[in-house]
């Protein structure tokens, strides 16, 4: 199936050159050399091609031949696709280490998903049915509680003249046939779709509930909706790694997909021995049942790096196409923008600002838009949410990856150095980030918890800018020149800084806050702003309200009151009323 | 890794260019990407080179030694047919080799026929062990506050004239002697040393050696020493060269091994340098796009794996040029890395040793080998709350340069003195002093009972009762 389609005229690290037949097309999957490593097409002149290669190159020759396949760079899809990890480029790596052992070797050749497993499949189409792209044929048992919907491809449509009865079969086994025309199709679970190409839906549906993730900064103050895009971006150590990890475990989506892209293999590791242990908060069963994992490393072949967003975002539009909220997590989006820069270099094109191709933007643009929550074209409704992280060099925002991923995000999450080294995590600058989302989601939070989110998140806000003011002025004459108005934002805030902002990752209380925890919280901090500014106002002075014992109480809460215990907090609010109005009698007269 | 033996290949006279270090080769058929040559001068001597690019009829070479006294007449290269390999063994540790591997403290070549890859294989992220033991390492601001862990990347990030090497020294020094400072990891089980020297004066080199040979290590470490006399481009070499014989030692020898490397600075200068010849687009400050991907493929070599009992734990230790942080090197060197330990100029004029700027350190690795069960229960709160009272206290240096010290409130002034002594009592210790982790727990404690309890909102109460010694009378 695979024919000669040229020989080998030039190499240099991933990219080799060919001159041969004129028929290969652009972006088809190529075999590459002698040992037909995997490649792509990614330029064509006359009967020259400039083809990138996923592999290590290392040993090849010129005048090897190379072999095209007449497909575009595709993954597969059905059933298997759970729990799994996978390279750039789809390749299994627990079976690659089944037969090379630690060290991954080249030339691997191994089915994305198994051709073996069987799944229990019920149909839900019957013979005579008329059907369109993207109906859903029957189901098939992904995990003990998760319906894998087997849909048709998008591009057939016809009617059904046979299914397969209930039972268990692999995703090779026939489950329907189709009459397209005069043509008969069997029908099977597994399909294959281009990496590079979108998969279609109907429309997109207004983006107006939050994606919960648990993480208090993100929630309450910046959050991401639903089938929205958000960035990331931070200096090394800045805390990048730790958000994704905490959104892909407690995130409220039904799948989620983990693109380690360009980073470290121990990242990779450590997901991968966690998740089957963590229980999901919703479902009850380990976290690994909803992810799929793709890992290329910095160390792996830089064009599989490349390779990697695509397969992720395709894995994501697939079972957002079945129905599911699903969020995606790319780490990192930066590296990935230098294997573009790495492969353009070799191909010795016209660079733009520090190095880039031209068609960087292009390219990020076209990965952010493929984001949404949308109408399927089986009626259902599903959401493909992305979180990428931005590594911009030296920590400075002003470079081009930064820039512009900023263009086709709604949600910026900006991570900040100092606030790293003070060890204040998540280092979410909240002066610097955004999101556009707000108002979106406003009327979900009020639905949810009967509360007036967005006002108490505004009035928060609105006292850390206040915050940023004063402390400027502190830093010339100090706090005692304030008037104790002032000194009394600066004790709430710092309630709201290190009592809610501060949220500690790997403390098993703090790690997830349920959204009614988290508007407690804010709710609370609020009340004893409001209620110290009246007694301040009355010339008590700050130290006392300073030095109130509740004060600790509040700031403890985060990792003293567990989300089943939200009950604690009318005893923490009951201490303020104790412990303010004491004073507030002293002062009242 | 493979067995290759190497074979003579093809010999091609024809030079066409020679630049700098690189240099093309016509003529040559079937010449594989990135594989060995040998290169035969007028005179007949022979130096070895790497083919960086191949076309129709030529090759790019790079001549590690450097093209001093080729010409284009005289010379002729000879394809090798195999990607450069070293080889690997046991006995290698106690003997130094040049920066591709080659003996020169006079012994014989390594008696094996186990040859390995320079360029080594991407770890398979599902073969890998969580690192998660950690090693003790004496040091209050390594074990305290930024721990290391065994299979961890870490590197010194350095200037010039500050004390890395005895940092580096004292590091290796102490956590391989774990065994007397009581550090249970150690026990029974084999270590040793890799050291690879980039570029940096024949007397850093000597100065590990010493080190080396008076902890009574000289026997468990094997030296590979590109010096700054030595040809640059060797140096693009010598790391990979060492870190394919801690391969082989960790993974099938079942030994912890301690990588370290140095300078990395000027192994990037290398590479920038090479890239430049070849007129590539560079990215930022001449370096090479692929600048990441490369130091990555270097970094990336440590660890652990299911399949060994050993480990590979790396210390790189690079200047930054100008003390900048945000420069390539140091920057994309702490995107790869777990971590850093950063060591700050005014804290070394302060006469502070070892003078690690703590909040610009960090152990990513640290939050899964401390605290309950490992080190002790309080030790990962502990540390932040170190952390953040550290933190404060530039804050409030720099209030008191404004408004004076007299004039800050009674707990800033706490903090000025809790910062003095932290700087004083527990980041400074003599170059000779092993501390167990419980010593540094407890001088961190005695630290922290200098501020009122009510800052302390990162331990817990129960922490506070248990080990805070302060006469604080508020709440
Ligand atoms: N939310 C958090 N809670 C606790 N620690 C955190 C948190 N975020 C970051 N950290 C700390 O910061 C370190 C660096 O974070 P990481 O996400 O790896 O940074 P980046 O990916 O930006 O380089 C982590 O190893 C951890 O110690
Ligand atoms: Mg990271």
């Amino acid at each position: 199936m695979s024919d000669e389609v040229g020989k080998i005229t030039w190499i240099s690290g991933p990219v080799v050159r060919a001159r041969g037949s004129r028929k290969v097309g652009m972006l088809e999957l190529v075999e590459v050399g002698t040992e037909r490593l995997v490649g792509e097409v990614i330029g064509l002149k006359g009967d020259q091609m400039t083809v990138q290669v996923y592999e290590e190159t290392a040993g090849m020759q010129t005048g090897a031949p190379i072999y095209g396949t007449g497909l575009p760079l595709s993954v597969e899809l059905g059933p298997g696709l759970i729990q799994s990890i996978y390279d750039g480029v789809q390749r299994p790596l627990p079976l690659i280490e089944e037969a090379m052992g630690s060290f991954i070797n080249r030339g691997a050749r191994f089915d994305s998903i198994s051709r073996e497993k069987k799944w229990k499949y019920t149909p839900q189409v019957k013979v005579g049915d008329e059907v369109k792209g993207g109906a859903i044929l029957g189901v098939a048992m992904e995990t003990d509680t998760f319906e894998h919907r087997v849909m048709l491809n998008p591009d057939d449509s016809g009617t059904i003249t046979w299914v397969a009865p209930a039972g268990e079969y692999t995703v090779t086994e026939p489950i329907a046939k189709l009459k397209m025309g005069k043509e008969e199709k069997t029908l099977t679970m597994l399909q294959r779709w281009p990496v590079r190409r979108a998969r279609p839906f109907v429309n997109r549906r207004g983006a107006n509930i939050p994606l919960i993730t648990g993480q208090r900064i993100l929630d309450t103050f910046f959050p991401v909706a639903k089938g929205g895009a958000a960035g990331i971006p931070g200096p090394f150590g800045s805390g990048k790694t730790v958000t994704q990890h905490s959104i892909a475990k407690w995130a409220d989506a039904e799948v989620i997909v983990y693109i380690g892209c360009g980073e470290r293999g121990n990242e990779m590791t450590e997901v991968l021995q966690e998740f089957p242990h963590l229980i999901d908060p919703r479902s009850g069963r380990p976290l690994m049942e909803r992810t799929v994992l793709i890992a290329n490393t910095s160390n792996m072949p830089v064009a599989a790096r490349e390779a990697s967003i695509y397969t992720g975002i395709t894995i994501a539009e697939y079972y957002r196409d079945m129905g599911y909220h699903v969020a995606l997590m790319a780490d990192s989006t930066s590296r990935w923008a230098e294997a573009l820069r790495e492969v353009s270099g070799r191909l010795e094109e016209m660079p733009a600002e520090e190095g880039y191709p031209a068609y960087l933007a292009g390219r990020l643009a076209e990965f952010y838009e493929r984001a949404g929550y949308v109408n399927n074209l089986n009626g259902s409704q599903g959401s493909v949410s992305i979180v990428g992280a931005v590594s911009p060099p030296g920590g400075d925002f002003s470079e081009p990856v930064t820039q512009h991923t900023k263009r086709f995000i709604r949600c910026f999450w900006a991570l900040d150095k100092s606030l790293a080294s003070a060890r204040h995590f998540p280092a979410i600058n909240w002066l610097d980030s955004y999101s556009e989302y707000l108002e979106d989601v406003a009327s979900w939070w009020r639905e949810k918890t009967g509360k007036d989110w967005l006002g108490m998140r505004n009035r928060a806000m609105e006292l850390l800018s206040e915050e940023s003011r004063l402390s400027q002025i502190v830093k010339l004459v100090g706090p005692d020149a304030l008037p104790f108005t002032e000194r009394m934002v600066l004790e709430t805030t710092r309630l709201i800084r290190e009592g809610i902002l501060q949220q500690n990752a790997t403390e098993a209380v703090d790690a997830y806050s349920s959204i009614e925890k988290q508007i407690r919280m804010l709710e609370l901090v609020l009340y004893f702003h409001d209620r110290g500014m009246a007694i301040v106002k009355r010339g008590a002075p700050i130290s006392l309200i300073h030095d109130l014992p509740v004060v600790d109480r509040i700031i403890r809460a985060k990792s003293t009151v567990t989300n089943e215990e939200l009950h604690k907090f009318e005893e923490i609010q009951k201490e303020i009323d104790e412990q303010m109005g004491q004073l507030d009698a002293e002062y009242r007269s | 890794m493979s067995d290759v033996t190497v074979q003579g290949g093809q010999e091609v006279v024809g030079v066409s260019r020679i630049e700098g270090p690189i240099m093309v080769v016509e003529g040559g058929t079937n010449v594989s990407y990135d594989e060995v040559v040998e290169i035969k001068d007028g005179r007949g001597n022979l130096r070895r080179g790497r083919v960086l690019e191949v076309g129709e009829g030529f090759a790019v070479v790079q001549v590690f030694a450097g093209s001093t006294g080729l010409s284009i007449d005289g010379t002729s290269v000879r394809f090798l047919g195999t990607t450069l390999h070293i080889p690997v063994a046991e006995e290698m540790l106690g003997r130094i080799f040049d920066g591709l591997g080659t003996p020169i403290d006079g012994g014989p070549e390594p008696l094996t026929d186990r040859y390995a890859d320079v360029n080594g294989q991407p770890i398979n992220p599902t073969a890998r062990i969580y690192p998660r033991d950690y090693i003790q390492t004496g040091i209050s601001t390594i074990d305290g506050v930024n721990t290391l862990l065994r299979g961890q990347k870490l590197p010194l990030f350095s200037g010039a004239g500050m004390p890395h090497d005895q940092l580096a020294a004292q590091i290796v020094r102490q956590a391989t002697l774990g065994k007397e400072a009581g550090a249970p990891q150690t026990e029974g089980e084999e270590f040793a040393i890799v050291f690879a020297a980039m570029g940096v004066k024949n007397d850093v080199a000597d100065y590990f050696r010493r080190s080396f040979t008076e902890s009574g290590a000289l026997t468990r470490v094997a030296m590979f020493l590109n010096l700054a006399d030595d040809p640059p481009v060797e140096r693009v070499v010598t790391p990979r060269a060492a870190l394919t014989l801690a391969e082989y030692l960790a993974y099938e020898r079942d030994m912890h091994v301690l990588v370290v490397l140095t300078d990395m600075t000027n192994y990037g200068e290398a590479l920038r340098q090479i890239s430049n010849v070849r007129g590539e687009v560079p990215s930022r400050k001449g370096y090479p796009g692929y600048l990441y991907s490369d130091l990555a493929s270097l970094y990336e070599r440590t660890g652990r794996i299911r399949t060994s009992k050993g480990s590979i734990t790396q210390i790189p230790i690079l200047t930054m040029p100008n003390d900048d942080i945000t420069h390539p090197m140091p920057d994309l060197t702490g995107y790869i890395t777990e971590g850093q330990i950063v060591l700050g100029r005014e804290l070394n004029f302060a006469g502070v040793y070892p003078p690690v700027a703590v909040l610009p350190s960090l152990s990513r690795l640290m939050k899964d080998g401390i605290g309950k069960g490992r080190t002790r229960d309080d030790h990962p709160r502990w540390g932040a709350q170190l952390y953040a009272g550290y933190a404060k206290t530039q804050d409030v240096r720099a209030l008191a340069s404004v408004i004076g010290e007299e004039e800050l409130s009674e707990v800033d002034q706490k903090y000025l003195k809790f910062g003095r002594a932290f700087e004083r009592e527990f980041v400074n210790q003599s170059f000779t002093e092993n501390r167990t982790i419980e010593r540094t727990l407890e001088i961190g404690w005695k630290l922290l009972s200098m501020l009122p309890k009510s800052e302390l909102t990162r331990v817990n109460l129960d922490e506070i009762e248990k080990y805070y010694k302060g006469d604080d009378a508020t709440n």
